[in-house]
């Protein structure tokens, strides 16, 4: 029921949007974020239409990444889809294969708009970019995970430097234990930050041909890496009751216990910067940021991006192709990408936009310091085999797997090595399902 | 028995056409479509699909984890049925009685119906919040004695609460409509007889009201196996570790967070044939005991 419902309603969504008069060409993009994000991609929307008359883009919020593209799907599969949709990173391997989309590599030639594309981030350009290095999807909303520590708590404990190491990170949630501090940790279980980043950093396998890039027939190798050591270390924290687990259905997330001071460590995305900003501003709490620690005795490696990137279906009009081009070169511009990253925690996603923010001091006083933060844990290095990103089939389902084993091994139903052990077998058949779908098809 | 028709069958086929269409277009062609998709591959943006026959319906039914997802569904059936029909059936009695407020209270008890199920769930996830809801205070003289985040126990409980919750209103209006069509002298004769309250209720109001109670029970089976999706979603998204991951849970996490539509169809069949069966069952076996007057 609740498909034909999504169905209709996308459907009663074109039709009261595409009966207005038209004078200028317009075109409809649908966007997954909400709240305070959601507001500010209608602000570009506004901006957009305000600098030029030709083009009207039309943005219509679907209140979640899963609903944009669930949306996007039924739209599709009736001929009402809009032109540009914002598509998670996740979502990546499964738009790829499908082949409903016009990539905007080509598209940006087609129409003669010059786009420096090697001023792309490479860690942020490989997640969204063909075998061959052009890339398929505009990349848009970017950010990658970092540790925000409250320093009124580390210098009460007399800590004073955010930890470089895991193992530092785990000490200090004791001594700040020590000092007083009820819980030294918000902890919820995510993948995106503790399997796919923490691996990133640390330039260890995921899966095999290199997290997916080279191959549908990848495989999970994830319960033999380091990965292991420091889910198995996070149980110990938990045990000890250095860390709590603080998520939505518990009431209060990460984030927000972090924000009202009650927890003094939380793993999450650059993008909270500004909510954490405006939650602070009342209670004065000192905060920073830094970047995800690594285990001694490994080399630190990029980053990755996560959030999401624009993409142009299949099957629409020249005149449509033509609104979606000029939107998204208007997005590139290095105003537009400050615009962007002052009103959300978003990073600039072009060296000329992140240098360009940098001579105008963005970065040097608060509220944005500590943005860079974010800039260096995803240029750390080049991207490596194991760095690119990750393309594998499925993923969201993997993602779901994972957290359902970790969170039986947190509740002592298993052992963490038993839970990564099933998480990976579940995943492979997960992928082997998705290679057989696409039988005889290869990543484009 | 009398029984009214129309002798023009044109006519009649006229007034049924709208919900017949109604019934076409939001419920066999969607459940035909799943249906074709459950014997395929389906690609999630409508590039082709191959014919695999049962395949999908082996990979559901070799998975483990989908009979742990039948399991929970029963339990939480069996328990919201059996949770919300009680607390209707006492609150029934009750308004019955005409105790003091009792039209306040036969107004008031129908209201929870009218309540979205994603409503619901956020209301009773604060309630039930181990860390700032009712629970605790609880919590702060036993630590650790409610923990629905951690505990699948706690978190199960917790949705078989909200969802009786939901269906108590339902049940209620048609227990107390089944009262109140006993016949006053009936329970009137009963009681100058001497017998008390609770005698009456069980040896004259409960018999007459087992053709109600039959039909509340094939709708809250029905209801509970199908319709818990929005209080799973709001308060535990089918966690932790898979604790409270309802079939129609699961079948939503597949298909449309998934994408993968083939196995998400294949489950719709199974649920299908399964709420099929149970309906068939009940009314095949325990409708047998029930007497209509």
């Amino acid at each position: 029921m609740t498909r034909s419902f999504i169905g209709s309603t996308a459907v009663l969504l074109c039709l009261t949007t595409g009966a207005v008069a038209q004078d200028n060409t317009q075109f409809e993009y649908w966007y997954g974020l909400s709240g305070q994000l959601g507001d500010a991609i209608v602000a570009t929307c506004d901006r957009f239409n305000e600098l030029q008359t030709e083009y009207e883009i039309i943005c219509v919020g679907q209140d979640g990444y899963a609903n944009a593209v669930q949306n996007s799907i039924a739209a599709f599969r009736a001929d009402q889809h809009p032109v540009l949709i914002q598509a998670y990173d996740a979502g990546t391997a499964d738009l790829m294969m499908s082949g409903e989309f016009y990539p905007v590599h080509q598209m940006m030639e087609d129409f003669g708009i010059e786009i420096d594309w090697d001023d792309y981030f490479p860690g942020i350009a490989n997640y969204y970019a063909a075998s061959t290095g052009e890339l398929f999807s505009m990349p848009f909303n970017s950010s990658t995970p970092v540790l925000y520590y409250n320093e009124d708590m580390y210098a009460a404990a007399g800590i004073e430097e955010p930890p470089a190491t895991w193992e530092q990170f785990f000490a200090n949630l004791q001594t700040l234990k020590d000092a007083g501090v009820e819980c030294p940790w918000a902890f919820y279980p995510s993948s995106w930050i503790h399997l796919e980043q923490m691996s990133m950093a640390h330039n260890e396998p995921i899966a095999t041909n290199g997290n997916g890039y080279d191959g549908l027939d990848a495989e999970l190798v994830f319960n033999t890496t380091i990965h292991v050591r420091h889910m198995e270390d996070i149980v110990e924290a938990l045990n000890g009751e250095l860390a709590y687990i603080r998520t939505n259905q518990s009431g209060i997330n990460a984030r927000d216990s972090f924000a009202s001071g009650e927890c003094a460590n939380y793993f999450g995305s650059i993008a909270s910067h500004q909510t954490v900003t405006n939650v602070v501003a009342d209670s004065g709490l000192n905060w920073d940021v830094e970047m995800l620690p690594i285990y001694e005795g490994f080399e630190r490696t990029n980053t990755v991006v996560g959030g999401a990137s624009l993409w142009a279906l299949s099957n629409k009009t020249e005149e449509e192709y033509r609104g979606a081009a000029a939107y998204m070169q208007f997005l590139a511009t290095p105003e537009s990408e400050e615009f962007w990253s002052t009103v959300t925690g978003y990073i600039p996603v072009t060296r000329t936009g992140f240098n360009l923010m940098v001579e105008n001091g963005f970065y040097d006083e608060a509220p944005y310091a500590g943005r860079e933060v974010a800039m260096e844990s995803l240029t750390y290095t080049e991207p490596t085999e194991n760095t690119r990103g990750i393309r594998l089939g499925g993923f969201i389902q993997i993602r779901s797997e994972w957290v359902s084993e970790v969170e039986a091994a947190l509740a002592g139903n298993q052992t963490m090595q038993e839970a990564l052990d099933t998480a990976v077998e579940r995943g492979n058949t997960i992928l082997r399902r998705f290679e057989r779908t696409y039988r005889g098809q290869e990543l484009p | 028995m009398r029984r009214a028709y129309f002798k023009n069958n044109w006519m009649a086929a006229l007034f049924v056409a709208p919900q017949l269409l109604i019934i076409f277009v939001f419920f066999y062609w969607p459940a035909t479509q799943a249906l074709y998709w459950a014997f395929t591959l389906e690609q999630p943006w409508g590039g082709g699909n191959e014919w695999v026959g049962l395949e999908n319906f082996q990979y559901i039914l070799s998975d483990d984890l989908y009979w742990d997802s039948v399991r929970v569904s029963v339990i939480y059936a069996v328990a919201t049925t059996a949770l919300a029909m009680g607390m209707a059936l006492l609150l029934a009695l009750f308004a019955d009685r005409q105790l003091t407020g009792y039209k306040f209270y036969r107004v008031g008890l129908i209201w929870p119906y009218a309540i979205a199920a994603p409503a619901v769930g956020l209301a009773f996830r604060f309630i039930f919040n181990p860390a700032a809801g009712i629970m605790s205070y609880v919590n702060q003289v036993w630590p650790g004695f409610w923990e629905p985040t951690l505990n699948g126990t706690h978190a199960m409980i917790m949705v078989i609460i909200a969802g009786a919750w939901k269906q108590v209103a339902y049940s209620f209006i048609f227990f107390l409509a089944g009262l109140q069509a006993i016949p006053r002298s009936l329970i009137e004769a009963g009681a100058m007889d001497g017998s008390p309250f609770l005698r009456r209720v069980w040896d004259i109001q409960l018999p007459l009201l087992a053709p109600t109670f039959f039909f509340l029970l094939v709708i809250n089976i029905t209801d509970s196996f199908t319709d818990s999706f929005g209080i799973v979603d709001t308060m535990t998204s089918g966690g932790p570790a898979r604790a409270t991951n309802l079939m129609v849970y699961k079948i939503y996490e597949d298909g449309f967070r998934g994408l993968d539509y083939s196995g998400a169809a294949a489950q719709s069949i199974i649920l299908m044939l399964m709420v099929i069966a149970l309906t068939f069952f009940q009314f095949k076996y325990i409708e047998r005991r029930v007497h209509y007057t």
